[in-house]
């Protein structure tokens, strides 16, 4: 199934990176695939990028909501929230886990050998904030005289932004390395923060400062697809713990925000059937491994 | 016990299809609003200042 899912996450991130005569355009792709949503993070000003950024483009009209509201265009974001919620609605974090490049990246990251750390757990409510403050709030409420917003989270901080569209677009066009300053080399070193970050800990931007997943972690109640606890076969065993890449432990909240439905619990960690995973409700598959069940307190007597 | 246990496991959730359907509505607002076009169009240009350049 890792294998699988491995599969899935590289040929998402080439499709919605699926634009490759850049480096003879040496400019973005500007085509009518970019009226399509990248369901995971991924920089729109990328040169290959295909599709758009539901961050970005949130921020963007955010932002110009009272100059568009000037001109009679009731533009409040409503196509860009709708399509996000769909995806939230149908599969919730398991595209953070399934369709994210940002996601593929740093679990590569993670793959390089070194001594790895956990991540508080209390970090993980931060990406709630960039969801309110940066995305939201802040592009909405502070204007210029001409009542436009800055696109803050982009602007400041998506790190991103500056792997996958700033420092590409720098080498494409190095008469840009002109404008260069404090703000890109500010955004430099969140980014080396975050690569470093990935390579000792699991996914720490997920887990801490992604706007996308904290939206799509709005829906772990309402989601279709998700994982289930069945609590008549778990032993507790805590196998569950050891595998998780976001720190999840399962048997203990099986309805985390935090998951991202990889599915390497129910099929690396659990023997015993007792995660399964649903749709609406109705269980479509577990690992199912043939001889293994719960132990029972009887066979404690045997 | 066990047979109300498992009618349990078998029951729909109707809580996703809702939010689909309030989501999917909010998405055709917005279309009908022309909100595709100006996705479009910002989305093809490069924001350079938005990329921490210039």
């Amino acid at each position: 199934m890792e294998l699988v899912r491995k599969w899935v996450q590289t040929i998402l991130a080439l499709l919605v990176n699926g634009s490759w005569s850049f480096p003879y355009t040496r400019t973005i792709y500007q085509g009518p695939l970019k009226v399509v949503c990248s369901p995971g993070l991924n920089c729109y000003s990328c040169p290959a990028a295909t599709t758009y950024c539901p961050i970005g483009s949130l921020q963007q009209l955010m932002a110009g909501i009272r100059v568009a509201l000037e001109n009679g265009q009731n533009f409040f974001g409503l196509y860009v929230i709708g399509t996000m919620g769909v995806l939230g609605g149908i599969f919730g974090r398991l595209i953070c886990g399934w369709a994210c490049p940002f996601g593929l990246i740093q679990e590569l990251l993670h793959k390089i050998p070194s001594k790895k750390f956990n991540i508080p757990q209390k970090l993980n409510y931060i990406k709630y904030g960039f969801l309110l403050f940066f995305v939201i709030l802040l592009p909405l409420l502070v204007v210029d005289d001409f009542g436009y917003g800055e696109l803050w989270y982009c602007k400041y901080f998506c790190p991103a932004g500056t792997l996958e569209a700033g420092l590409p677009m720098l080498i494409l066009q190095p008469q840009l390395g002109q404008t260069i300053g404090i703000l890109f080399y500010n955004k430099l070193a969140i980014m080396i923060g975050f690569i470093v970050w990935s390579v000792l800990a699991s996914r720490p931007f997920c887990r801490t400062a992604c706007p996308l997943g904290a939206f799509y972690a709005l829906f772990k109640n309402l989601k279709l697809v998700k994982l289930r606890l069945v609590e008549e076969n778990c032993t507790q065993c805590k196998e569950c713990h050891s595998v998780c890449p976001m720190g999840v432990k399962f048997n203990e909240s099986p309805e985390n925000a935090e998951c991202i439905s990889c599915l390497k619990c129910m099929d690396k960690a659990c023997k015993f059937d007792a995660i399964t995973l649903e749709i609406a409700g109705l269980p479509i598959g577990s690992r199912g491994k043939a001889g293994i069940r719960r132990p029972k307190q009887t066979d404690a007597l045997i | 016990m066990a047979e109300k246990r498992a009618e349990n496991n078998k029951s729909i959730r109707v809580a996703p299809f809702i939010t689909i359907l309030f989501f999917l509505v909010m998405g055709m607002i917005g279309i009908m609003t022309g909100e595709v076009g100006r996705v479009l169009e910002q989305a093809v240009q490069v924001c350079l200042s938005c990329i921490g350049i210039g």
